[in-house]
């Protein structure tokens, strides 16, 4: 029971790392590399405001979240719209914007030196215990775990209960398709990728109470994203919370059970096998 | 009539600004190379303790009309290079400085691998290489390869047996018993310490009763602090690196591990520990320590705040700048830039610091140093070395309020 609450709790955190890049990978077929960037600049927005203001990180995702939006939907419009008109196929706007936004991170994380330095931020904010069934867990990182709960939700039902949440899953589906019903295409996927740069500064807020971000850190969490996208299946929110608890329950099992040494060879092993058995990932669909 | 007068002020202007250029290029500069990460794992390490000690260095000495050499004063010019915390860039900076920026001397890199990495550099175009950072057991070997290599800041045996010591205190006192519990981070550092650590501890009659490693990066530590406190241990250690030493820190108190002895390695002695954890942090011990209540600490912080606008860590910091007065006291002392002359004189003298006298043994080796300090008060005090002075008693941790 106590690997199971832990595995959730870890799951979560993994959960708000990886659905921003859902969202832009998934839905406007952004392969963002500098998504781990933008999770540091959430999290040194809550550092900072908790330091200087006391403000507290929920209230600090409020003010982050609509401007990431907007700074993400820059970013798009300026660069990456350019590739997208240019790119002949899928794969090659894979490839343009891998490199474009590998550039970015670099740009991401020089322009976060020149302005915050290079320390490590830490804060203190909810590390209080709240006991569970007779065990301690971190007050910090279960508000995190609904808070990814929370966001979750709200994005499945967004996407698959209102107009524009539809239209963008048409997207994922098929670009060209959705122009012929009348969808606004360039306008939607805009949307979703700063939609998805605003959860993943939104998740770097609630993560930042209690891991220790650097100004170069970002990518670390790029990669565990990606792992957990590709495992999820790209382009379903659900395939990604599935796969963020799964990991975090396995990593956490490891970790108590055999040995903590192993949980990153569990985690590749996991990857591993989904990728042989379901190389579509979890939700994803089969390429027909 | 004003515009005759604006022309006049124009010229005098122009005049004066070529006057004073040409006061600043009589005055000539010796070049400092500075190499050490700003992106990478090592930048949250280096941004604390290395870069402010070059701004402030740099500023100390141009502040008092630079470096006398023979009677001629020469200003300090600092070129930096970002190593992006990889051995091959640190490398190919050291050696852009030597040949192409025509350095006088260049500050050793941060960080034990990195230094050995460039020690073949240095040797090579024969710049003495005092290093603050680099933590080995191999210094005999480093020193007869790399004469001009010098070493400061201990070896892995030592921290490890500054931690038994501290140990063997708390249990003479009926602080503690003999359970250990000890964890290290899956890396280079954390490897070595544990493995140089397991010995001496199990010789100094402890129970080793969890012993466990983890992945770098790990993003959940509370399996491993639940499994040591399911051990019951008397003292917890704790080979751990930045980011893990905040998260054990923080999942131990959450855990509620209430042992009378709480260790963890790097970054303990960092400012921003004692930010994150505030009252909590009270007792916990850590890698390194200074003589945190001596004049000379002192005032190198105070300076070092006002200049920088950071406090220095209450470990490397003060190494970081010693290291660097090491080499201006040589290039003073001996009246010269040749750096063969500079080497020998560093080789054959000792310096009084911001942390002390450093003086070497005949592997080039500060052989004095700090291995174990302890925040008592808001203040990270060294509590053990191999030979300094002012180190102060070490108190048992009571609970995480």
């Amino acid at each position: 029971m106590d690997i199971l609450i832990t595995g959730l709790l870890l799951g979560g955190t993994y959960a708000l790392i990886a659905m921003g890049l859902n969202l832009q990978y998934g839905m406007s077929r952004i392969m963002n590399l500098a998504n781990g960037e933008m999770l540091v600049i959430g999290g040194f927005a809550a550092f900072w405001l908790w330091t200087s203001g006391l403000v507290s990180p929920f209230l600090t995702i409020f003010l982050v979240a609509p401007v990431a939006f907007v700074l993400n939907w820059l970013i798009y419009i300026v660069i990456l719209r350019p590739l997208v008109r240019r790119a002949r196929s899928r794969g090659q706007l894979e490839v343009d914007s891998i490199l474009t936004t590998f550039g970015l991170s670099f740009v991401a994380v020089g322009i976060m030196i020149a302005t915050f330095g290079g320390d490590y931020f830490s804060y203190s904010y909810l590390a209080r215990p709240v006991v569970i069934l007779g065990e301690n867990y971190a007050l910090n990182r279960l508000s995190a775990f609904i808070g990814a709960a929370l966001i979750a939700g709200a994005l499945y039902l967004w996407l698959n209960h209102s107009r524009p949440g539809l239209a963008i899953r048409a997207i994922a589906v098929s670009p060209d398709s959705s122009r012929l019903v009348g969808i606004d295409v360039p306008r939607l996927a805009a949307i979703s990728f700063a939609l998805g740069g605003a959860v993943t500064a939104v998740g770097g807020g609630l993560i930042s109470m209690f891991l220790t971000l650097d100004a170069s850190t970002g990518v670390l969490f790029t990669l565990k994203a990606l792992i957990i996208v590709i495992m999820g299946g790209v382009g379903d929110i659900r395939g990604t919370i599935v796969a963020a608890l799964l990991l975090g329950i396995l990593e956490t099992f490891v970790a108590t059970v055999i040995d903590p040494g192993l949980t990153l060879a569990a985690a590749y092993l996991l990857f591993v096998s989904i990728l042989l058995l379901r190389p579509q990932g979890l939700f994803g669909r089969s390429p027909s | 009539m004003n515009r005759r007068w604006m022309l006049k002020l124009a010229t005098g202007t122009v005049a004066a600004v070529t006057i004073s250029l040409g006061a600043a290029q009589a005055q000539e500069t010796l070049k400092f190379g500075a190499v050490a990460p700003k992106t990478g794992p090592l930048a949250g390490g280096s941004a604390v303790t290395f870069w402010p000690n070059v701004a402030l260095w740099a500023h100390d000495v141009n502040g008092r009309g630079g470096l006398d050499v023979g009677g001629k004063k020469y200003m300090v010019e600092i070129i930096e290079y970002d190593d992006q915390t990889n051995p091959g860039e640190t490398i190919k900076a050291v050696q852009r400085l030597a040949t192409q920026d025509n350095a006088d001397f260049i500050f050793a890199p941060y960080g034990t691998g990195l230094n050995i990495a460039s020690a073949p550099i240095f040797a090579k175009y024969g710049y003495p290489m005092v290093t603050h950072t680099a933590i080995s057991d191999q210094i005999k070997e480093l020193s007869e390869k790399f004469p001009n290599m010098y070493f400061t800041l201990g070896g892995a045996t030592g921290l490890a047996g500054g931690v038994v010591d501290v140990l063997n205190g708390l249990r003479e006192r009926g602080e503690i018993g003999n359970r250990v519990a000890m964890v290290n981070v899956a890396d280079a550092f954390g490897i070595e310490l544990a493995e140089v650590a397991r010995p001496q501890l199990q010789e100094a009659g402890y129970e080793i009763i969890y012993d466990t490693s983890y992945p770098l990066g790990t993003q959940d530590l509370s399996p491993v602090i639940k499994g040591a406190k399911a051990a019951n241990p008397d003292a917890f250690v704790a080979w751990s690196y930045p980011p893990d030493t905040f998260g054990l820190t923080a999942q131990a108190k959450i855990e509620g591990l209430n042992v009378k002895a709480f260790y963890t390695a790097v970054a303990t002695a960092f400012p921003a520990y004692l930010g994150a954890n505030g009252a909590a942090a009270e007792g916990v011990l850590g890698a390194g320590g200074v003589y945190a209540d001596g004049a000379a600490f002192q005032e190198y912080a105070k300076r070092h705040e006002e200049v920088t606008g950071a406090k220095p860590d209450y470990w490397a910091s003060g190494m970081v700048y010693a290291s660097f007065q090491i080499l201006e006291q040589a290039i003073e002392a001996t009246d010269s830039i040749d750096r063969a002359v500079v080497a020998d004189y560093i080789k054959n003298n000792s310096f009084e610091t911001v942390m002390g006298t450093i003086s070497w043994d005949e592997n080039n080796n500060n052989a004095a140093y700090w291995t174990v300090g302890q925040w008592q008060g808001g203040v990270f005090k060294g509590v053990a070395s191999t030979g300094r002075e002012g180190a102060v008693p070490v108190n048992a941790k009571t609970g995480w309020e």
